[in-house]
């Protein structure tokens, strides 16, 4: 069955990514069941709320050990990409470690205020099937208050204040700082492009 | 509800960056927002989307985003209950709330009024607004809309001085609201106010400003936006 599994992590806000997804015909499935997830075609890791209360759910499902395993396409968005690295200054916490790097909180400053939430476009560094018809002067939807840094897993860059990592990829593991379930054309773009790797 | 999908769906085909829903009497009559009316502008939008009317307790708030919005927007609530703020932050992080803060220029200042949505009702909160705006932000606020009352439905332009003042004190994204009327208007407010984003509602829904005309503009002005 060619269902795509979103992985229920606690945060609410689901909803807004199944329509992304259904409006591109794709079903998709809710949950945290560590048998339905090893199964899936494809993963989805969202994330809204704290890096700390995310990875306690994750590891009280038994998610946190099966999910740096999995050899399906996933995709982490916002938070779910943070997660994809080794910890996060959001309450110290140590995540799922498929990428070295730690992500770091943005420091507001006069002219950037923090969160950092808008549109930006992005600096693409590397070629991927994840941003295939993906143009620099395209533009996504940014919500977070922490940021990975530029790194070799880094696909493409956002600017802001200082160079942070938007898309990232490790083997079969994709994230995405911004959330292309609300970021019009070009985010359903993305996803049309995830659901193709599985 | 046909009208309002259909507003929606045409604002996001024209370019809107965000879509804000004010159930503006929801706060003095006591309910809350549909949440089925919620699901059903969610499924349409692929752009932002945020809810605001009667947002009283971490449930509502959870209902609202568990029906496809993305942030959560609290007024009225938050003036008699400021612990909401926490509340709400707690648990679904900054980047989901935010405050909606109706401003008069008063004799006494800048002053933040409540149930603004009834005039029968409309009344001075007690609160300073740059107080206000400091202490929202100190509880977890991700977001400042300041709509500027006397400004509002005038359509002479942004309170530039008052958003100047309270952008001095707000590290979070500071959305300006009241006032829109002409394209020159939201230049300035962007040039003067540096705000981060600007909120209008009449001047698009009759059609007297058109997204992408607006955009065009702001663009040829130096202001940078999505195309």
């Amino acid at each position: 069955m060619d269902e795509t599994v979103i992985i229920d992590s606690g945060g609410a806000n689901l909803a807004s990514l199944q329509y992304a997804l259904e409006r591109l015909g794709a079903r998709s499935r809710v949950t945290s069941d560590v048998r339905e997830i090893e199964c899936a075609p494809r993963v989805i890791l969202p994330g809204v709320g704290s890096a700390g209360d995310a990875m306690r759910r994750l590891q009280a499902s038994g998610l946190a050990t099966l999910l740096p395993r999995l050899a399906q396409p996933v995709l982490g968005i916002c938070l779910g990409m943070q997660l994809l690295f080794a910890a996060s200054e959001e309450g110290d916490t140590a995540c799922l470690g498929v990428l070295p790097q730690s992500v770091r909180r943005l420091e507001a400053r006069p002219g950037l205020p923090v969160p950092h939430m808008g549109w930006n476009s992005l600096e693409l560094l590397k070629e991927d099937p994840l941003l295939d018809g993906i143009e620099p002067g395209d533009y996504f939807y940014f919500v977070h208050g922490y940021a990975a840094p530029v790194c070799d897993a880094t696909l493409a860059a956002v600017e802001y204040g200082e160079k942070l990592s938007a898309v990232v990829r490790r083997g079969n593991f994709w994230g995405t700082q911004f959330h292309p379930e609300r970021s019009g054309r070009t985010g359903a773009r993305i996803l049309a492009n995830f659901l193709r790797l599985g | 509800m046909g009208d309002i999908l259909e507003l929606a769906a045409r604002y996001r085909d024209e370019g809107a960056d965000e879509l804000v829903f004010y159930d503006i009497t929801a706060s003095p009559e006591g309910r809350s927002v549909d949440r089925e009316w919620v699901r059903r502008v969610a499924r349409v939008l692929d752009i932002p989307f945020c809810v605001a009317g009667g947002i009283r307790s971490v449930a509502d708030a959870e209902e609202i985003l568990n029906a496809g919005a993305e942030k959560v927007s609290v007024n009225s609530p938050a003036l008699a209950n400021p612990d909401l703020i926490d509340a709400l932050a707690a648990r679904f992080g900054a980047q989901c709330v935010v405050v909606g803060i109706d401003s008069l220029v008063t004799p006494q200042g800048y002053r933040v009024y409540q149930f603004t949505g009834d005039p029968n009702r409309s009344r001075d909160s007690g609160r300073d607004t740059l107080q206000w705006v400091r202490e929202v932000q100190e509880r977890g606020a991700g977001e400042i809309v300041l709509n500027c009352m006397a400004s509002d439905g005038v359509r002479k332009g942004y309170d530039i001085a008052q958003l100047h003042e309270v952008r001095a004190l707000c590290s979070v994204p500071l959305v300006a609201s009241g006032g829109a009327g002409a394209i020159e208007h939201f230049r300035d407010v962007f040039r003067d106010a540096d705000v981060d984003a600007a909120l209008a509602a009449s001047v698009f829904h009759t059609g007297a400003i058109a997204i992408g005309d607006l955009k065009r503009e702001l663009r040829a002005a130096g202001i940078e936006v999505r195309p």
